[in-house]
């Protein structure tokens, strides 16, 4: 595939995101960040958030394994989510964390275990996404430093 | 794991100012790093130079060592090593920058609270570059009614004399006291000891002029704010009164705010120290007042000189016991108290206890200005605390206002920075080994109430005891027996001598405190009308000036000092502030009036802090037994310095840590 065409995959890629409200606005932000000083912040910065992201909903799965949940810690590790998501883009696992958070406050067990199925959910298909899209990315910088 | 980038172009701020708001210096704080990545890019694309960190204790620490490297603050809200409020509150005394919180959550409560912590602004997660690229504007507007140079230079030539050696002084001892609960905030303090010679040593290179609020300025604004009343005082009256060249209305006005602030939060503390002491039977209001004099100074650290308080109160640690003292006392006042206590006339202190009034001057060796005069001001103190153990409430609830702010200032140099009163126990342990003695103090005051000797028992029990304890009891204070017999001594005109000493290091602290409350609040006053406060208070303004050295000794002429102090201690802790240790010493209204010092406005808070005192101690029994651990850590300070290197004073060992009242609180 040639440059052109493979940075308008990416492009409309990214725009079916958006559409499909997986990614919002705030996505955008962070690729126009990338830049000559920046090459691979994108990159960059979903994996962080991927790391990130699979720790805390590790860390929730186990809390909410215990026989007392311990609601106040679990919200905080939502919070600590929200806030990833939100700044990297991540529409829907955003506001999947918000029904999680509702649970927690609502000491309700059952309610936090569904919601967090539901950003395990997300958050799996977001991860998905984001490797075809880094794929792409690295694909073009590829041929682009072919092409130099 | 910190991670700190230092981005964009040249540091220089010559290069910073000239381009402003290019190039100004961003320090952001936040523990996820996604966000702290995607914030610092973007503060980097709006041109700023951006240090990242994520953890706030590395941050403050950064800020520390030279707070002129950094134009502004951002920092989220949930953070786990530090709440990102205490934070802000710490940043914004000790360092007067301007700080914005971030969250993910846009709760009004949460949005209210970054108001009243004295954020300058408060953006959502996700940041947008928009909102970034304005945020310039709040360092700008902070920068306009700072008088520069002149007030600076003022500040600064006054606490270059003092702090100079203080912080030489204080930055050794404080490395061993401290709390090792308190254990960044220690670092903090000998950072701020250092910066406090870096700054004293070029004030003329400093690029942002800021009005340095010393322990000597403090208590002059405390003074004023007191002689015409909290209700009363206006700006432009405070700075009529005040009468100091080159400070202008609008540092006066933002000062007053914080301190405002700072006696809210005392109060509060108070009350629940009040409460603590009123049940625990007041037995050492001494106490309180001691804590209140420490948390008092410790506020002047933060927020008056920021740094140079803390030097100014390392630096107090002077030799010998009282430089064991104060580290582990964690009387912030570090330097101050162990100056005083050193000075260690425990005749003098036993006498002044004894006598009511008698307290004489104890001759407290000059090494450390300050702690001589802490020190007289705690014999007296501890009297107070034992004739008026209810005043001492009284007072304590209202040394707490007061101190609040001061305290608060102080705070934030310990640990905790915020050393409310009545918070939670590990208050106690905080840096600001000042407010614990407030709160100690209050509580001892309250306890003892009549009790002379109990006074000192309970003070010394409350150091041993971590605050939370409340007030203990005496007896374990006099079990704890470090503090035990340093405060029997010193109640008890018996003697021991060294009880005295110690009394008054707390004293000291707390007056430094307190004074500030006491200034602010001028309740009581009446009472104390004599100095005791006068002393916290002074100490706490002179934050490291030497002028602690006169205040110790303006209590010690009298009980009252003694009593103030107590509170000031109390006060510190119950909430950050030394103020509640001025009530402390307010209670002992009869004491209180042989403080001839005179010269802390303290005193005479303190005799309204009494009343202050059992107020505030009632909302924190943590609090109350912070001002015991602040009397017990001047008592064992005095007696066994050794006892300081423990770390561990709070939660219901007296320890002598270097800050046990930081730990209360």
């Amino acid at each position: 595939m040639d440059l052109a065409a493979l940075k308008t995959q990416l492009k409309n890629f990214v725009q079916s995101m958006f559409e499909e409200g997986v990614l919002d606005n705030q996505f955008s932000q962070i690729q126009a960040l990338q830049d000559s000083t920046n090459p691979n912040f994108v990159e960059e910065v979903i994996t962080l958030f991927c790391n990130d992201a699979e720790r805390i909903i590790n860390e929730i799965n186990r809390n909410l394994g215990y026989q007392n949940v311990d609601f106040s810690n679990l919200d905080s590790y939502v919070h600590q989510l929200k806030g990833s998501s939100s700044s990297i883009g991540a529409n829907r696992l955003k506001l999947a964390c918000a029904n999680l958070r509702q649970a927690s406050d609502e000491r309700n067990k059952e309610g936090c275990l569904q919601a967090l199925q539901l950003i395990t959910c997300e958050y799996c298909l977001l991860r998905r996404k984001f490797q075809a899209l880094l794929h792409l990315e690295r694909s073009i910088v590829e041929l682009e430093t072919n092409q130099k | 794991m910190t991670m700190e980038e230092k981005m964009g172009g040249s540091n220089r701020e010559d290069e910073a100012m000239d381009r402003f708001p290019v190039g100004m210096r961003v320090l952001a704080v936040d523990d996820d790093p996604i966000c702290l990545k995607v914030l610092g890019t973007l503060l980097l694309k709006c041109q700023y130079q951006v240090t990242t960190t994520n953890q706030a204790i590395s941050a403050l620490k950064m800020l520390r060592e030279n707070r002129n490297r950094y134009d502004l603050v951002i920092s989220d809200v949930n953070m786990p090593d530090m709440d990102g409020f205490k934070l802000l509150e710490l940043v914004g005394l000790e360092m007067d920058l301007p700080v914005i919180m971030l969250s993910a959550h846009s709760d009004t409560k949460l949005v209210m609270k970054g108001i009243t912590h004295g954020a300058c602004d408060y953006l959502l997660k996700p940041v947008r570059i928009e909102e970034l690229k304005n945020i310039w504007q709040h360092v700008v507007r902070r920068k306009k009614p700072d008088s520069k140079d002149r007030v600076n230079a003022l500040n600064q030539d006054k606490a270059s004399g003092g702090i100079g050696e203080a912080v030489q002084t204080s930055t050794s001892c404080s490395d061993q006291k401290f709390n090792k609960k308190r254990k960044d905030q220690n670092e903090d303090e000998e950072d701020d000891g250092e910066d406090n010679e870096h700054e004293n040593d070029d004030p003329s290179t400093q690029k942002k002029p800021r009005v340095v609020w010393s322990v000597e300025l403090h208590r002059k604004f405390v003074a004023a704010v007191n002689h015409l009343g909290l209700d009363k005082a206006v700006p432009k009256k405070i700075l009529d009164l005040m009468n100091v060249e080159g400070l202008t209305r609008e540092n006066v006005a933002s000062h007053l705010q914080k301190y405002r602030l700072y006696l809210k939060r005392l109060s509060s503390v108070a009350t629940q120290q009040a409460n603590m002491v009123a049940a625990l039977g007041g037995k050492d209001p001494s106490y309180l007042r001691m804590g209140s004099l420490d948390g008092f100074g410790d506020f002047r650290t933060l927020t008056g000189s920021g740094r140079l308080s803390s030097a100014s109160l390392s630096s107090y640690q002077p030799s010998g016991m009282f430089g064991r003292l104060n580290s582990s006392a964690a009387l912030n006042l570090r330097g101050i108290s162990s100056g005083v206590i050193q000075q260690g006339h425990p005749q003098t202190l036993s006498n002044s206890i004894n006598g009511r009034g008698k307290i004489q001057p104890v001759g407290l060796p000059a090494n450390q200005n300050q702690n001589g005069t802490l020190f007289q001001g705690i014999p007296t103190s501890i009297e107070l605390n034992q004739l008026s153990q209810n005043k001492s409430a009284n007072h304590f609830g209202e040394l707490n206002p007061v101190n609040n702010p001061n305290v608060f200032g102080v705070a934030t140099n310990f640990p905790d920075a915020r050393m409310t009163v009545g918070s939670s126990s590990s208050s106690l342990s905080t840096p600001s080994g000042s407010p614990l003695l407030l709160q100690a103090n209050t509580q001892q005051a309250q306890h003892s109430g009549a009790i002379g000797n109990q006074s000192s028992l309970g003070v010394a029990s409350l150091n041993q005891e971590s605050f939370d304890m409340g007030v203990h009891g005496f007896s374990n204070f006099v079990d704890n027996g470090r503090c035990h017999e340093n405060w029997q001594n010193t109640v008890q005109l018996s003697s021991f001598p060294s009880n005295s000493l110690s009394t008054c290091e707390a004293f000291s602290h707390e007056q430094l405190h307190t004074n500030n409350l006491q200034e602010s609040i001028s309740w009581r006053s009446s009472h104390l009308s004599d100095n005791p406060i006068d002393l916290s208070a002074s100490m706490a303004n002179a934050g490291l000036e030497d002028s602690r050295g006169d205040m110790q000794c303006q209590i010690s002429p009298s009980n009252n000092v003694i009593h103030n102090i107590d509170y000031a201690a109390k006060q510190q802790w119950g909430e950050n502030s030394s103020f509640a240790g001025a009530d402390s010493l307010v209670s002992g209204a009869p004491y209180v009036q042989h403080l001839e010092a005179g010269k802390l406005a303290f005193n005479t808070k303190l005799r309204s802090n009494e009343d202050f005192l059992f107020e505030q101690r009632k909302p924190q029994n943590e609090f109350s037994q912070n001002n015991f651990e602040t009397l017990d850590i001047i008592s064992s300070s005095m007696i066994k310095p050794e006892q300081y290197n423990e770390t561990g004073m709070m939660e219901g060992e007296l320890g002598y840590d270097a800050f046990p009242l930081g730990s209360c609180i």
